[in-house]
């Protein structure tokens, strides 16, 4: 039987402590994810703007195949970033695979179609009265734009904490791209699934606080700058 | 100088301009009055570049706007719009007012300087850390103001500046925008269903139904000579009669309006006319007496009393015509009027506005014209300002 309550203590104990196995494998965490969630937003914001504010064929089709990539499940962004980085696929030469590069590539390819539906979606809910006064203010193409991100930046920074629990969170990617390799990139979910498989409840519990822990903080600090 | 050249606009099957052609003198304010959903808005954001027409042209200055080698930026920043509903940035006051000159890339200090003057004119000095979303309506419509004004635009466009204020934002806002026209010689373009606004503010009146200019004209011809029922009716004349010329006597037309004859001074030339009368033009009598000169008197009884303030409009049954007459309230009392009496009406030939009859080409539904309705109310003509 698990006690939560000792797991609890014991996730207070590994932090206090400064567990070196666990301050590496959260660093190593929150490297990987923040890399992907940055390299995510300098793809989603630009891309979700522009599929925005052009019309084009398809728009709405593409922003439905958007949408419904927010269910990726995490195991075929894993097995699709596999064959693509393995040796023999098309990508092979970069020798990403089983590296944390491989991974940021594959945490960001979960978390890339959500952080542009979400930009779409908080492009669209502006005001059209802004958006006039916008323009007939003088505006060019670009401060339109610009002006547009700056208004939804409350939603947008939602979007960015959105897409960093999805990405601190999957395992399944991290695991088949990463490998789990020790010291290498053993990151806090691949970590739980080990300890769990190994019958170490009390410390897969504990990693397992400890990355809610993150995820608190994370949130804490996004509503902190939401609230100014 | 603005010019419209047969400015239409459709959306889809629906023809929302048809055909609008106007000439606005550089430094004069242009007001365009009408019922709501006649056009007014679309109007204003196809001059503003946020909208192409479906056929016509606007000329700035002698210039069409939609020439290709024109740049629409450009052209917007030598404009300015403010909308009906204050928007916000989520953004200081400051920042707010400073947004388009930062699009123009103008210094610092320049904008700090520009945006504290613009602060003292709205009377917002001190309200530059605001959240600008904390301000009431009237407080962020007059922010609205600034922010167009600090860019210094030859055209001032507002969409019902007013339209959802208390009259104390109300006033404010008027002054401003006299206080810009006045001291900046800024051109001014706006959309009103306020009658009264257009006429404390316009040079000139344009009374704009179903996407035409009825009638463009100085604010008083507009006012003192509506061209047609349509106009009469918005401007707020209730009596409004379909008549027919039956004859003349002393140089002036007699019409029947359906049971009562009424003298009217008109050289109009067809039988089938419509009549307006004001209801502050006509005089109400308890009984006969000398001092009925006027050469129309006529007698009915009270159907209807409304009180609207200091003032009442007494409706009074005259045959198969309902005629609406002003009195004070205090009149009301002093002379006892109630429903069912039966009153005197006096007025002169040339209180009798006489016009050409047509049909109803406005929006305004039949059973919203002043004639009870099933239940035996009248509706008031303010019901479609």
């Amino acid at each position: 039987m698990i006690d939560p309550v000792s797991a609890f203590f014991t996730a207070i104990n590994l932090i206090i402590t400064c567990n070196p196995d666990v301050m590496e494998i959260t660093s190593k965490t929150l490297q990987i994810t923040f890399s992907s969630v940055l390299i995510s937003t300098i793809f989603a914001l630009p891309l979700g703007t522009i599929i925005n504010f052009n019309e084009f064929r398809g728009k709405k089709t593409l922003i439905s195949l958007i949408q419904t990539l927010y269910a990726l499940p995490t195991v075929i962004v894993g097995l699709v970033c596999f064959m693509l980085l393995s040796r023999t696929g098309p990508l092979g030469s970069f020798g990403f695979l089983f590296t944390p590069s491989g991974m940021i590539i594959g945490q960001s390819f979960l978390i890339i179609p959500i952080m542009t539906g979400l930009t779409i979606a908080a492009l669209q809910g502006v005001n059209p009265i802004l958006t006039d006064t916008i323009k007939s203010l003088g505006a060019t193409k670009v401060q339109f734009q610009i002006s547009h991100l700056r208004e939804t930046r409350f939603v947008i920074m939602a979007a960015i904490v959105i897409g960093f629990s999805r990405a601190i969170s999957e395992v399944g990617a991290a695991i088949m791209i990463g490998g789990n390799i020790k010291g290498h990139t053993r990151v806090l979910t691949t970590a739980i699934s080990l300890q769990t498989s190994m019958g170490n409840f009390e410390l897969s519990l504990a990693l397992g606080i400890i990355l809610l822990g993150i995820a608190l903080v994370i949130n804490l600090i996004m509503g902190f700058l939401q609230q100014r | 100088m603005i010019r419209l050249e047969n400015i239409s606009k459709a959306f889809g099957d629906k023809l929302v301009l048809d055909r609008v052609s106007a000439v606005i003198p550089k430094g004069k304010i242009f007001t365009i009055i009408g019922p709501s959903g006649q056009g007014k808005t679309t109007l204003l954001k196809l001059i503003n570049l946020l909208d192409t027409p479906t056929d016509g042209k606007i000329f700035l200055d002698n210039r069409s706007i939609y020439e290709r080698n024109q740049d629409i930026t450009t052209l917007r920043r030598r404009m300015g719009m403010v909308f009906q509903t204050p928007v916000a940035f989520k953004e200081t006051v400051f920042e707010n007012i400073a947004i388009g000159l930062r699009y123009r890339h103008i210094l610092a200090s320049e904008i700090i300087r520009r945006v504290e003057e613009k602060l003292k004119e709205i009377g917002l000095t001190g309200y530059e850390n605001r959240k600008a979303w904390t301000l009431s309506g009237g407080e962020m419509q007059r922010v609205s103001l600034a922010r167009v004004m600090i860019n210094e635009p030859d055209l001032l466009l507002l969409d019902e500046p007013t339209a959802n204020l208390d009259p104390i934002s109300t006033n404010k806002i008027e002054d401003l925008i006299k206080y810009y026209n006045l001291e900046f010689g800024t051109t001014v373009i706006m959309s009103s269903h306020d009658l009264y606004q257009g006429q404390r503010l316009a040079d000139k009146i344009a009374v704009m139904m179903n996407g035409r200019f009825i009638q463009a004209d100085e604010t008083i011809k507009v006012f003192s000579e509506p061209c047609s029922a349509d106009v009469a009716k918005f401007i707020g004349i209730r009596n409004v009669l379909p008549g027919r010329v039956i004859g003349s006597e002393d140089g002036m037309i007699l019409i029947d309006l359906g049971g009562i004859t009424v003298h009217a001074i008109s050289n109009i030339q067809t039988e089938q006319v419509m009549v307006a009368i004001r209801p502050e033009d006509i005089t109400l009598y308890s009984e006969p007496d000398g001092k009925m000169s006027a050469r129309n008197v006529i007698s009915g009884v009270i159907s209807d009393i409304r009180p609207y303030g200091i003032i009442s409009h007494v409706f009074v049954s005259c045959g198969e015509v309902s005629l609406a007459v002003q009195v004070t309230w205090q009149a009301v009392r002093d002379m006892k009027l109630t429903k069912d009496k039966e009153v005197f009406l006096s007025f002169k030939a040339p209180s009798v506005h006489v016009m050409p009859h047509e049909e109803i080409s406005c929006n305004i539904s039949e059973s919203k014209r002043n004639t009870p309705n099933n239940s035996g109310k009248y509706f008031p003509i303010s019901e479609y300002l």
